[in-house]
């Protein structure tokens, strides 16, 4: 009897092996059927960047001939004649300004918002809560008005400016971050003798590098991608950044799909880099902006 | 005396810190926001003078009036990309499905499940304007690889960019393949965060797979639903960036949604106080929208 019933315990757990091995099979067999989706577009874009004009419009996941050329001409910008040297920097310069800008000037706020005293405080900070709703829209229209008056349509500072000071979210997220900082070790600097400024450098800034993380990610890829006030304020070819950019060489290579392919991997690789090594960072940054609210 | 002082000198530390920020953001972000409401009450064009008009602009956008014995608006196009703007946050239930599933299917004690993870998340990483026009090579009529595709399967697809019928749709799922990385992300956090113990209570009680799934995980992915929702209805309210590079719009403007338009008045037409009454507007039905869901939602989420 005691032999009979190791055997269908035995029998059970063999079953429940197999139970076990099919759901992990079948798990596999939808990641990865989920995964395919995701790639072959990238895929597609890849193997199209690399034929000639003539096969282009003929269905093939290899190309006959391997037409490295096309890089060539899409990064020399072709008949527009900026180069993509040219965009990246334009990217590169607008995204660093805009990100350090905005980090220091948030960072500060929120140190003001979250560790300090003074006249309306709150009063102040629920007025930057209430324009995080506001849509860009409504802002857009009288800065480009003014901006238009003082000159400054087509011009880099008229892209930079505006990111550099105040961001009403940046602002939140840090002051929110701040607040969870024991004051504790504020009061212990005080009594050694740190001042406000101090305080701010040498313990709430070293503390929050997570968050600083984050918003620089934030920041950097927002600025990095954003499209609309580019395309308004931006006119000249030299000026664009890589979006705008990307978006005009529609209009120069209507249906030279090889060339607006090749183009739009030299936009993605860099990115997808960055990513592929910097992993961690985009994915805390989500969990963290996500779910703090 | 020194008490004074003392205030005083804090005063100025707090102003001190936060005047940089507040410079900006009042000059580019609260200032803007009242200029941008008196412009809406005005008739500008960048160069002329400007005009006060009153409530013209509101009633022209938002007002019918009687042709020919039937009720008609003053502005159709206002409704009609009202209504296309609504139809593309159809992507926002979509979408969420989609993160949820593919959260529930990572959610999993599996190797390699990090690899997934990284190839779900790549198209939300990558600029918007290369994905739109990749999508674009992808929905070509003829030598798209999606009809391609379809064509396996004897199936001959439309035009789908071109077709006023399928252009929406194709945005959709354009936009649900760049997205769905990110609210999985989400979803997968607060998956995450649920205890065990809940689940082998369940279990205990006899629950299976589905009943713990609609009892436990759903319930408490409130909040996350509640975030989700949220954010997608203020974004989608002002989608642009896709039409625009995708469709232009087109065909026959089924693909323009308000800020397309808000675009064209502010930026091509150069009718700064319509727009600014557009904005305006958009504005206030983001804030009703925004509101309504905190009063119908907010109630309901459960927290652990």
């Amino acid at each position: 009897m005691y032999k009979a019933k190791t055997f269908s315990l035995a029998q059970s757990k063999r079953r429940r092996f197999i139970m076990e091995s099919i759901r992990k099979a079948v798990l596999y067999i939808l990641l990865t059927a989920v995964g395919i989706f995701m790639l072959v577009p990238f895929m597609w874009m890849v193997t199209t960047s690399l034929k000639d004009a003539g096969s282009v419009f003929v269905f093939s996941w290899i190309p006959k001939q391997f037409e490295w050329r096309n890089y060539i001409t899409a990064w020399r910008g072709g008949p527009t004649g900026v180069s993509f040297t040219r965009f990246f920097l334009n990217s590169i310069f607008v995204s660093v300004f805009v990100t350090f800008g905005q980090i220091f000037t948030c960072s500060l706020a929120a140190f003001a918002f979250a560790r300090l005293k003074f006249w309306g405080r709150d009063k102040i900070f629920l007025a930057y809560l209430s324009t995080m709703m506001i849509p860009g829209a409504v802002t857009m229209i009288p800065v480009y008005s003014l901006f238009s008056r003082i000159g400054w349509v087509n011009t880099y500072k008229a892209l930079i400016i505006p990111g550099m000071f105040g961001s009403a979210f940046g602002t939140f997220l840090l002051r929110q971050f701040f607040l969870t900082i024991p004051k504790d070790i504020e009061d212990a600097a005080r009594i050694d003798g740190c001042s406000t400024m101090g305080i701010y450098w040498r313990i709430i800034l070293p503390l929050s590098k997570p968050a600083l993380a984050t918003l620089t990610t934030f920041v950097f890829m927002g600025v990095w991608n954003d499209f609309m006030w580019p395309l308004i304020i931006i006119t000249s070819m030299e000026k664009k950044t890589l979006p705008v950019a990307l978006a005009a060489f529609q209009g120069v290579y209507s249906t030279d799909w090889h060339l607006l392919m090749a183009a739009s991997t030299i936009v993605l690789i860099p990115v997808l880099l960055v990513y592929l090594f910097n992993q961690r960072f985009f994915v805390r940054g989500i969990v963290l902006t996500g779910l703090k609210q | 005396m020194s008490r004074i002082n003392k205030k005083l000198r804090e005063n100025l530390t707090g102003f001190g810190f936060l005047a940089p920020n507040a410079l900006g953001f009042m000059i580019f972000g609260f200032l803007p926001i009242f200029a941008s409401l008196l412009l809406s009450f005005t008739e500008w064009e960048l160069l002329t003078p400007i005009k006060w008009v009153g409530l013209r602009n509101f009633i022209q956008i938002l007002g019918f009036h009687k042709e020919a014995g039937r009720i008609v608006p003053n502005d159709p196009y206002f409704w009609k990309y009202l209504y296309n703007t609504f139809y593309f946050m159809l992507g926002i239930p979509l979408g969420m499905a989609v993160s949820l599933i593919l959260a529930l299917l990572m959610n999993q004690k599996l190797k390699g499940i990090l690899v997934f993870r990284t190839i779900y998340f790549m198209p939300v990483v990558s600029s918007m304007v290369a994905c739109a026009l990749l999508w674009r090579w992808i929905y070509h009529p003829e030598v798209g690889l999606l009809n391609m595709f379809l064509l396996l399967f004897h199936i001959h697809g439309p035009d789908w960019l071109g077709s006023t019928t399928w252009a929406k749709p194709a945005l959709i799922a354009m936009g649900i393949w760049k997205g769905a990385g990110y609210n999985m992300l989400l979803y997968l956090a607060a998956l995450q965060g649920i205890p065990e113990e809940l689940y082998e209570a369940a279990r205990v009680d006899g629950a299976n797979r589905i009943q713990q799934f609609w009892h436990i995980t759903w319930p408490l992915l409130g909040p996350t639903n509640f975030f989700i929702i949220i954010m997608g209805v203020i974004g989608g309210f002002q989608s642009f960036d896709v039409q625009y590079i995708m469709t232009g719009g087109g065909p026959a403007n089924s693909t323009k949604t308000i800020v397309f338009y808000i675009y064209e008045k502010a930026f091509s037409m150069f009718q700064m106080g319509y727009a600014a009454a557009l904005a305006w507007i958009l504005a206030a039905m983001i804030f009703v929208f925004t509101l309504l869901q905190w009063k119908m939602m907010g109630k309901k989420v459960h927290y652990v």
